[in-house]
């Protein structure tokens, strides 16, 4: 592979996790619930994906568990958010602390153990394209996975019912609840598809990716996602795009080797990039206040209770 | 079926009931962990929670790892009173504790003297500011969202303080570790108590409370906090200053955090690691909550996540438990809090089935 195809490769494999876990938020979000725990749900999938590839050697077992581990997480956050109706930006931060504290906890006996790396999955013919051939068709098979998950969500969203359906509810509870739909059931299912995702970009991380398990190991990349939604301005294509942008920025370690120049950059600021891009890209979307509001769920992070 | 009812009214009792609901559940929830993990519940009790204060010695490394929890939730206090969600206390103390290392590192093998330690405690705070300054400046200049900016700063500090330590700030005759320098003796804060760790950083986390409390509910400032933080649109047509509150949250909870960071590297410690923090900054969100955002709730929550810690370190050595139980404890009592609040506005009640 020449440095271009790699360096895109690694792109493409960095920003898939981004991608699922964003694309699981962005549904939670049009809902009207903001979850603030993906990063806790992303280690407790991590955790799960990883211990369960160890002892039962399928990775895809492996991902199942992830994706219930988050699911898990995420209705114990709905119950208390939409049953008990907590606060849901303290909720949320709640569920990110129980989850990483929870995950290196259960993790303590797995931190010397390492996982034989999945072989990826080569489409034929169009892995023969040159340059890109390889970086888009020689992969993982959730990178693809996360491709469907964007054309499902798209269609979802704008073509079906149930999705205009869940827009309703985001934009206005009481509108839809008053002509018959129920309200938090859908928050619920929308919030349990969030934490359903979350687990498994966390397990991707833990057996495709890396793939071991290390304390710590999602390193803000649940938080980076919940700022690509706002980045985003909610809307799945931009998540696709701004997920590989930062994704690109992960690997700016490959860049500048790929640059041959001889520069001696300390790692951690190389290490630093993502989150300073976050910071970024979150100072250029907020810049105008419309361009937030006018986009983000009318009922976002409000709590909904029918007074039947 | 048992079902919810509004109260007419929210309910005082309840507010303060609810956190010791929570730690009841916590309390529960850990015994059931415990039975889980194969371990006597009651024994497993008796070491986390009885054990590590079971003499002085044990009582003041309950203070001590108070100390910063207190100091990093009463600044976080101040400004989530005013919905002003500064989450970034753990990088704040970081860098706190780097400005202060800075000074202390300075001074190192001069003739010494009281000046090093003021310096030492100035530096602290206006380096956790610095690093609060920056959620705060984009989000009255640009709007920007202040959880997301001091979170990633939280990232960006721990790498700051790995590259120091690696680099700059690296004990020349240290075998390469990546540490600081031992300080000296006139970098270090006195102790309180003799043959015990706790130093007089405790003293200033009472103090902070004080401070605290006098500007919470003594001040019009505090009030002005209190208005926004119920009610936003009042507090826009009252004429507060909402960029102020902005950077008066986030400056005293900088200020706070970095004289914690600062605490740590002149007391217990002794020097700068990559390790400087121990989550003091996350559980400080959990005590300020759990405190109601209250200065002497704050008190009694910070002695309990202290306890909490203690106990962590108690599981790994007898129980032979990751010490990362403690933020699992942790992590529970939130969510268990945020969950028994439903109480204060809502009740159960019986009621028939609707036909």
């Amino acid at each position: 592979m020449d440095i271009l195809t790699s360096i895109l490769f690694a792109t493409i494999v960095a920003g898939t996790p981004l991608i699922i876990v964003a694309l699981g938020q962005l549904i939670a979000e049009k809902s009207g619930v903001l979850n603030l725990g993906a990063e806790g749900m992303m280690a407790m999938g991590a955790i799960a994906g990883f211990a369960v590839t160890l002892h039962s050697g399928s990775p895809w077992l492996g991902v199942l568990a992830g994706m219930a581990a988050g699911a898990v997480m995420s209705f114990i956050f709905a119950i208390v958010v939409l049953t008990l109706m907590g606060n849901q930006v303290a909720s949320g931060l709640a569920l990110s602390i129980l989850g990483v504290g929870l995950s290196a906890f259960i993790g303590k006996p797995y931190e010397a153990e390492i996982l034989q790396t999945v072989s990826a999955i080569r489409i034929p013919l169009l892995a023969d394209i040159p340059i890109i051939g390889e970086a888009l068709f020689n992969q993982q098979a959730l990178v693809y996975f996360s491709w469907a998950l964007f054309g499902g969500i798209v269609w979802f969203l704008y073509r079906s019912r149930p999705g205009l359906v869940l827009r309703a509810v985001g934009e206005s509870p009481h509108s839809a609840h008053s002509i018959g739909y129920p309200a938090i059931r859908i928050r619920y299912m929308a919030t349990i598809f969030g934490g359903a995702m979350a687990g498994i970009g966390g397990s991707f991380l833990s057996v495709f990716y890396t793939p071991l398990w290390v304390e710590g190991m999602v390193a803000g990349r649940g938080w980076i996602a919940i700022a690509l939604v706002v980045f985003a301005t909610w809307r799945p294509f931009r998540v696709l795009v701004g997920a590989y942008l930062f994704g690109g920025v992960m690997v700016a370690q490959l860049f500048v080797q790929g640059s041959g120049l001889e520069i001696n950059i300390p790692s951690q600021f190389l290490s630093a990039l993502p989150y300073l891009a976050t910071i970024v890209v979150l100072v250029i979307i907020s810049r105008d206040q419309n361009t937030v509001r006018l986009n983000a769920p009318v009922s976002l992070g409000q709590p909904f209770r029918p007074e039947a | 079926m048992l079902r919810l009812e509004r109260r007419p009214e929210a309910s005082q009792t309840m507010s303060y009931v609810s956190p010791l609901i929570a730690i009841v559940l916590m309390l529960v929830g850990g015994l059931v962990l415990f039975a889980a993990l194969g371990k006597n519940p009651l024994e497993g009790f008796k070491v986390f929670f009885v054990n590590p204060i079971s003499d002085l010695y044990g009582v003041s490394e309950l203070l001590l790892k108070a100390t910063p929890l207190m100091l990093c939730a009463v600044g976080l206090a101040i400004g989530f009173r005013a919905n002003v969600w500064n989450i970034g206390a753990e990088g704040q103390l970081i860098v706190g504790a780097i400005a202060a290392s800075a000074v202390a590192l300075h001074f190192y093998g001069s003739e010494g003297g009281a000046h090093v330690l003021i310096l030492m405690v100035v530096a602290g705070c206006i380096g956790g500011m610095l690093w609060a300054a920056i959620p705060a400046f984009l989000k009255t200049y640009f709007n920007t969202n202040e959880i997301l900016v001091s979170l990633m700063l939280v990232y960006v500090a721990q790498l700051l303080v790995s590259w120091l330590v690696h680099g700059p700030m690296m004990d020349p005759d240290g075998f390469n570790f990546p540490q600081s320098r031992l300080f000296e003796d006139s970098a270090l804060l006195p102790i309180l108590l003799e043959d015990t760790r706790l130093n007089i950083a405790f003293t200033f986390a009472l103090g902070a409370l004080v401070v605290g409390y006098i500007f919470m509910f003594r001040s019009f400032a505090g009030f002005q906090m209190q208005v926004a933080g119920f009610a936003a649109n009042a507090a826009r047509y009252a004429g507060f200053s909402a960029k102020r509150m902005v950077w008066i949250g986030l400056m005293s909870g900088g200020a706070m955090a970095g004289l914690a960071g600062m605490s740590e590297v002149a007391g217990p410690m002794g020097q700068i690691t990559e390790h400087v923090s121990n989550n003091y900054g996350f559980a400080a969100i959990i005590v300020a909550f759990v405190a109601r955002l209250n200065p002497v709730g704050i008190f009694f929550a910070s002695l309990l996540m202290a306890l909490l810690y203690l106990g962590g370190e108690q599981a790994q050595q007898y129980l032979n438990l990751p010490s990362s139980i403690s933020n699992v404890f942790q992590g529970m009592l939130l969510m268990f809090l945020l969950g028994s609040d439903v109480f204060i506005n809502y009740r159960l009640r019986w009621k028939e089935a609707r036909a």
